[in-house]
């Protein structure tokens, strides 16, 4: 990995902006930056946090100067990469700008910086009976920027949609400088859908100073079901009985019994151990409907030979259903030293034939693989523990997944559901996308960030510009032959 | 013809075959644009075939617009050139159907009526109950970006289209998105191609999210004296534990319009006269599905926030008389544009609490310039004000055009969105369809030189002239 060095007289300049404290440079204290929630690595060369969108202009005015690359960070709880220095440079840190700027209760928006933490959105919210829909298990430090730039998804956006369907405005500062509004706090903005472009760009084509977001009203009632199974298989199948039966759930999340005994045995949140599988199903809306839909779900979990379904009857109750589920990557965290979370969506209608698949997959690698997912989806979350010091199993692992990556797509699915391409999975991205499709988003990379200065090496695998379409045809061959997994990619880290 | 005319027609026909490939003039005539004429019609078979025209165009430069049926072709600014009407109405194919993942891909020549059709069998629909819904194309309303008053319920396109394949002006066959109902791999460039009006590329396979479609529907037509109770109900709904599908407003004008003829577009619909309360403001709820238990909620519910808001009245509308009026108000664009021979509709967006000054606005524009005016507007704050002139001559045209600057303004003050919808050809030489000029304009230029450097793509009809 190419490391640029920054010289001492930009640095200082950089300093101006923000003020001494504001920039790290420290190499000890640049490793905390190292990191984010994935197996990946990539150190900055330095770490500025600005304190309002002037600075980040100023910062984006400064790396072009001096030719710095820059990537944004929100809280690092990204799982694919997103925030790491893969080339060095300035990791802009957004966690100043966590400001809560405005909110419009009659017409339901709230005007946030980048790195407000989604769940304090919601809480600030919820006295006028609203919250911000979009909810991610990390929602207690994730950031809205970084939701933004993830397209986060979460348990509910079953019901409620994902990042895209509730940001309707953003400001950006563009990699050289400039400050533009897009997309617009009413609705049906004239023109093309930039704000549709921008969320999910995994902080490549711009930097989110300011979003405008969608507050949705608080359901009057919520009902909280957990269906125990014997079999993975029947909980897989009433997975698509539910979705085939026309029925949406505000949330479906599944859980497998290797997964239940290792949860239960570190949060003792009343989980039934010998089970094989169970469903947290989540049903909201006015008390009739949620009444009507709490006994339909009832009736499917049992025809599809649910051994017994718990409703919680009040909120303790509810939070205890769900506490399983929202520690449960931290549970299978502690079973080995280390642990690769897997991201991949397929169609409903083969959950239960991808499920056992896997575990094949696992079995043949010798691991076994938990499954925690957002299962009402299809959005799968394979979780692999490993022990990185033993030689041998990380490229195991990196294996493993890319062998279930490439199931995902055989079934007509995708290679990542929420988490993003990042830098775990650029070179996965031709098997899914032609060599045209990546040119296109080359090009319109390049259109926003031409000097390639923000986030480079990320989401699109390197090589061919926008300028070179001829020659793509037979390069892309060769990228396609060695896109393996991200093994090749982390080789020079050290051991996650 | 034009010796260009015939060396294209010669080589499209070479691409596309001799049946499909086209010079006679009432082939031409149905595909004008603004009074501006295509050279040669061409109805491709693929997005190959798609491509190798792109290439043709593209070294000739010659500009191409996309069409479907038709039905918004006089969308958007005048284009400043047209040599081919590209027409994909043969590219109708269902490509894969999974009803039980919810998920469909199709062709962009596909009707709607037909899909419709398609997946009634499978008990499911999408959520798109836009205008001239027996001819249009599912590429041609993506791509005109028309909004449907299922919106309330169901969100528009960008909500449930999963992803795309189109053909770009650089002659590239590409695709963003996928199939699944969750995807982030990649950027979402088949969000851009929504409301794009073809001048990005043609979309050539379209993947959406179904729905189940809801055992019953109910509609309840509540009305006030004013518009301002209108508005008043629809926040209290808003704010209340029901979930309306559809939420509307109509002006008395528009209501009567309802009263009236069937729209030409639909002319089989059931006449709905005397039991809409009219000359008044009326508010449109309509409710899909639900226990005996959740449909007496919503009768109670509706019932309360009626009296609150002081209405003058409530109907609700039984099995017979729901589907006269839902076609109606699916159909209120083509109902408008039958109304007056330079109907004027604008498109406005603006958050809903803006909405009452955007009806005072558009009634002081009416009566200034003499100008019949019928609104209908959504619940999310989407409104179209329409003027109806009697006729169309210098003067009306003049009229026109002030009455729609003055909205334009009206709407950026709220702040907000506005643009021209339909309108008379000759009102887009004397005011711009697209209203106040954006701040992103620069980097929706920038898009625009990505997906189409040589500028072959139905040039002059979007935003800023793109
Ligand atoms: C336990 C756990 C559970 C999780 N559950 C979910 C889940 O349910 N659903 C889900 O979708 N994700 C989940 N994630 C992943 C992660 O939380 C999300 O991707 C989240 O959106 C990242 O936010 P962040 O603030 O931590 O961003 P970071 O990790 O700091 O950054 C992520 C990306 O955003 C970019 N970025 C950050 N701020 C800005 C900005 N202001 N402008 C431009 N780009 C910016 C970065 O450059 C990077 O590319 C989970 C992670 C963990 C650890």
């Amino acid at each position: 990995m190419t490391q640029r060095r920054i010289n001492p007289e930009a640095i200082q300049e950089l300093e101006r902006i923000v003020g001494r404290e504001q920039v790290l440079t420290d190499p000890t204290e640049l490793r905390l930056y190292e990191y984010d929630g994935s197996v990946e690595t990539g150190r900055p060369d330095c770490v500025v946090f600005p304190a309002n969108k002037g600075e980040v202009v100023a910062i984006a005015r400064w790396a072009n100067r001096h030719g710095v690359p820059m990537v944004g960070r929100g809280a690092g709880t990204g799982l694919s990469g997103g925030a790491l220095a893969r080339e060095g440079g300035v990791q802009v840190v957004f966690s100043r700008m966590n400001h809560i700027l405005a909110i419009d209760y009659e017409n339901r928006r709230a005007v946030v910086e980048p790195g407000v933490v989604n769940m304090d959105l919601s809480r600030a919210v919820a006295h006028a009976g609203l919250h911000y829909a979009p909810d991610p298990s990390s929602q207690k430090a994730c950031t809205i920027g970084g939701n933004v730039a993830e397209n986060a998804g979460g348990p509910h956006t079953l019901r409620y949609g994902v990042t895209t369907n509730h940001v309707v405005a953003l400001e950006v500062v563009l990699p050289d400088g400039e400050l533009v509004r897009i997309g617009g706090a009413a609705p049906d903005p004239t023109g093309y859908d930039l704000v549709g472009l921008f969320v999910g760009s995994e902080g490549t084509l711009g930097l989110v100073v300011e979003a405008t977001v969608k507050l949705t009203r608080l359901p009057e009632t919520v009902k909280t079901l957990l269906a125990v199974f014997e079999t993975a298989d029947d909980a897989t199948e009433t997975v698509a009985a539910l979705t085939a039966g026309g029925i949406t759930p505000a949330a479906c999340e599944m859980m497998d019994g290797w997964t239940i005994r290792i949860v239960e045995s570190w949060i003792h949140a009343g989980l039934p151990t010998d089970a094989g599988a169970l469903l947290l199903i989540e049903v909201d809306g006015a008390r009739e409907a949620a009444e009507e839909q709490a006994a339909a779900m009832t009736e499917i979990c049992g025809r599809n030979r649910a051994r017994e379904v718990r409703v919680a009857r009040d909120e303790r109750e509810r939070e205890a259903l769900w506490k399983g589920r929202k520690n449960a990557f931290g549970a299978l965290g502690r079973v080995a030293p280390d642990s690769y979370v897997q991201d991949g969506v397929i169609p409903r209608t083969r959950l239960p034939e991808a499920l056992r698949r896997i575990g094949e997959i696992g079995r043949k690698h010798g691991f076994e693989v938990g499954n925690v997912f957002h299962a009402g989806d299809g959005n799968l979350h394979p979780m692999l523990c490993f022990d990185s010091r033993e030689p041998g199993q990380f490229e195991r692992v990196i294996e493993t997944a890319r062998e279930i990556i490439t199931l995902c797509i055989e079934m007509g699915g995708t290679i990542t559901g929420e988490h993003g391409v990042g830098m775990e999975k650029d070179r996965l991205m031709p098997l899914l996308f032609s060599e045209a499709d990546l040119t296109l988003m080359r090009c319109v990379r390049e259109a926003f960030n031409p000097l390639g200065l923000l986030n480079p090496g990320k989401v699109l695998p390197s090589g061919k510009g926008c300028g070179e379409i001829r020659v793509l045809s037979t390069m892309s061959q060769a990228g396609r032959a060695e896109s393996g997994g991200t093994a090749g990619r982390s080789s020079g880290k050290s051991q996650p | 013809m034009s010796a260009i005319g015939e060396k294209l027609l010669g080589t499209l026909t070479g691409i596309a075959g001799e049946e499909n490939t086209s010079v006679n003039a009432p082939d031409i005539a149905r595909y004008v644009v603004d009074g501006l004429a295509p050279q040669v019609v061409v109805r491709p078979g693929s997005a190959e075939e798609i491509a190798e025209i792109f290439r043709l165009c593209a070294a000739d430069k010659l500009a191409v617009i996309p069409a479907g049926s038709g039905t918004k072709l006089r969308m958007g600014g005048p284009p400043t050139r047209y040599d081919v009407a590209l027409v994909l109405t043969r590219m109708a194919r269902v490509h894969a159907y999974d009803a039980g993942d919810l998920t469909l891909s199709v062709g962009p020549g596909a009707r709607l009526a037909d899909l419709a059709t398609l997946l009634e069998k499978q008990r499911q629909f999408l959520p798109l109950a836009v205008p001239f819904a027996a001819k249009a194309t599912i590429g041609g309303t993506v791509a005109s970006g028309i909004d449907s008053p299922l919106r309330q319920g169901y969100g528009t396109t960008r909500d449930f289209l999963l992803g795309a394949e189109f053909v770009t002006g650089t002659a590239t066959i590409a695709k963003s998105g996928g199939r699944v109902v969750k995807n982030v791999a990649g950027y979402d460039l088949h969000k851009l191609f929504i409301g794009s009006l073809g001048t990005l590329g043609v979309l050539t396979r379209l993947n959406f999210k179904t729905f189940p479609l809801p055992e019953s529907s109910r509609m309840f037509l509540v009305s006030f004296a004013g518009a301002s109770g209108a508005l008043d109900l629809v926040e209290r709904i808003v704010r209340s534990p029901i979930e309306p599908s559809s939420l509307d407003i109509l002006s008395p004008s528009l209501a009567q319009l309802f009263g009236g003829r069937a729209p030409s577009t639909d002319p089989g619909l059931a006449p709905i006269d005397s039991w809409l309360p009219s000359p008044e403001w009326v508010v449109a709820a309509g409710f899909g599905g639900g226990s005996a238990a959740l449909q007496q909620r919503v009768a109670d519910e509706m019932a309360r926030m009626a009296a609150e808001a002081k209405a003058s009245g409530t109907v609700l509308l039984d099995d017979k008389k729901r589907p006269a009026f839902w076609g109606q108000l699916r159909e209120a664009v083509p109902l408008l544009l039958d109304a007056s021979p330079g109907a004027t509709i604008l498109r406005i967006g603006v958050l809903p609490k803006c909405m009452g000054e955007i009806f005072t606005a558009a009634q002081s524009s009416a009566e200034r310039h003499g100008l019949p005016l019928a609104i209908l507007a959504r619940a999310a704050g989407a409104i179209y004000a329409a003027f109806l002139p009697e006729k169309v001559d210098e003067d009306t045209l003049g009229r026109l055009a002030l009455a729609a600057n003055e909205m334009s303004e009206a709407a950026a003050a709220a702040p907000g969105f506005s643009s021209i919808l339909y309108c008379p050809a000759q009102l887009k030489g004397k005011t711009t369809v697209w209203g106040r000029e954006r701040a992103d304009l620069g980097l929706m230029r920038k898009v625009k030189q990505v997906f189409d450097p040589e500028g072959i793509l139905s040039p002059g009809r979007f935003v800023g002239g793109i």
